[in-house]
């Protein structure tokens, strides 16, 4: 059935909506996934081009639920893809991939703490599905409920996911910064 | 390194990035394309075909189609320059409505003109 201008109107409108609520968390986790600006805003634009092609449908299935996990899901797939069709692996965060408008203030927190690039690099270590488990929880802020929705997992599936990627992190962190003055010590003994 | 300390450290090292200004500006105009392309989509329609009234409900739907997406989408644009107060590119989005309602009136002018034009009107 053809869709009434004014619903369509509606939908646009809703849409506006989604795109001013959520291109901050789009594009950090796009950032976070491929390591660069440049190809962090390529893939932010496919994304939302992609949501703008769906959303009347999305919205429809979506029984009230929050869309974000949907838009993040998108942002995941084509972040596969990129990575599939260039043969590309993730490149450590926070990179010089080009001049920016503006100072991004996590950037320069980051480059000016050795712990929190070393705890970045770790990151970097982890299996796919980890990775982006805490890219959600810890820049995006989203709860168990909808990372389990953006990576098509049961809540508890996630809560274990989210739960073994944090230890396997704490091992990366503690076997890049090396024995403590304190392990050598007790090992000295 | 204990599980809390970790998760102290992420959310520090993971904060939320702001999107760069060109950014928006790129995905407006892909979205701006979007526009021009259902405006593309009523220039081409073949206007000599409403002249056999038998083709006029079919024809009919696809202009109006490429109306509703062209409006629509330019509506949702202006939607998001007005929440960024950014005057200078309204400007465009509005010529692009005007360019659907004057479609429109030609439209209705010329399936007019047409109907006049039929054997047993004159």
């Amino acid at each position: 059935m053809a869709m009434e201008a004014t619903d369509k109107r509606r939908l646009d409108d809703d849409f506006s909506d989604l795109y001013r609520a959520h291109l901050r968390d789009v594009y950090s986790y796009s950032y976070y996934r491929v390591g660069n600006h440049h190809d962090a805003e390529d893939l932010t634009e496919q994304t939302f081009l992609q949501a703008y092609r769906h959303f009347e449908r999305a919205q429809r299935e979506s029984d009230g639920r929050p869309l974000r996990p949907w838009l993040i899901r998108i942002a995941h797939n084509l972040a596969a893809n990129y990575y599939r069709d260039r043969s590309r692996k993730p490149q450590t965060p926070i990179d010089d991939a080009g001049p920016l408008s503006e100072p991004i203030s996590t950037e320069t927190l980051v480059e000016d703490r050795d712990d929190l690039k070393r705890i970045l690099e770790c990151v970097q270590e982890l299996p796919d599905d980890r990775r982006e488990a805490l890219i959600m929880r810890f820049a995006l802020g989203m709860d168990n409920r909808e990372i389990a929705r953006a990576l098509g997992r049961t809540d508890g599936a996630t809560k274990v996911l989210l739960h073994r990627s944090i230890r396997q992190l704490e091992g990366l962190v503690a076997k890049a910064e090396g024995p403590t003055d304190l392990d050598q010590i007790e090992a000295a003994r | 390194m204990a599980a809390a300390d970790v998760e102290t450290l992420l959310r520090q090292a993971l904060a939320p990035i702001e999107p760069p200004a060109e950014l928006e500006q790129r995905l407006e105009a892909t979205l701006d394309t979007l526009v021009e392309r259902a405006a593309g989509e009523l220039e081409a329609w073949e206007l000599s075909s409403m002249r056999d009234p038998r083709n006029w409900p079919r024809q009919a739907a696809r202009p109006a189609a490429a109306v509703v997406v062209g409006s629509a989408a330019a509506v949702g644009l202006v939607a998001l320059r007005t929440q960024r107060k950014r005057h200078r590119r309204r400007a465009a989005s509005s010529s692009v409505l005007d360019l659907a309602e004057r479609t429109l009136r030609d439209v209705a002018s010329e399936a007019g003109r047409i109907a006049e034009r039929r054997p047993g009107r004159r």
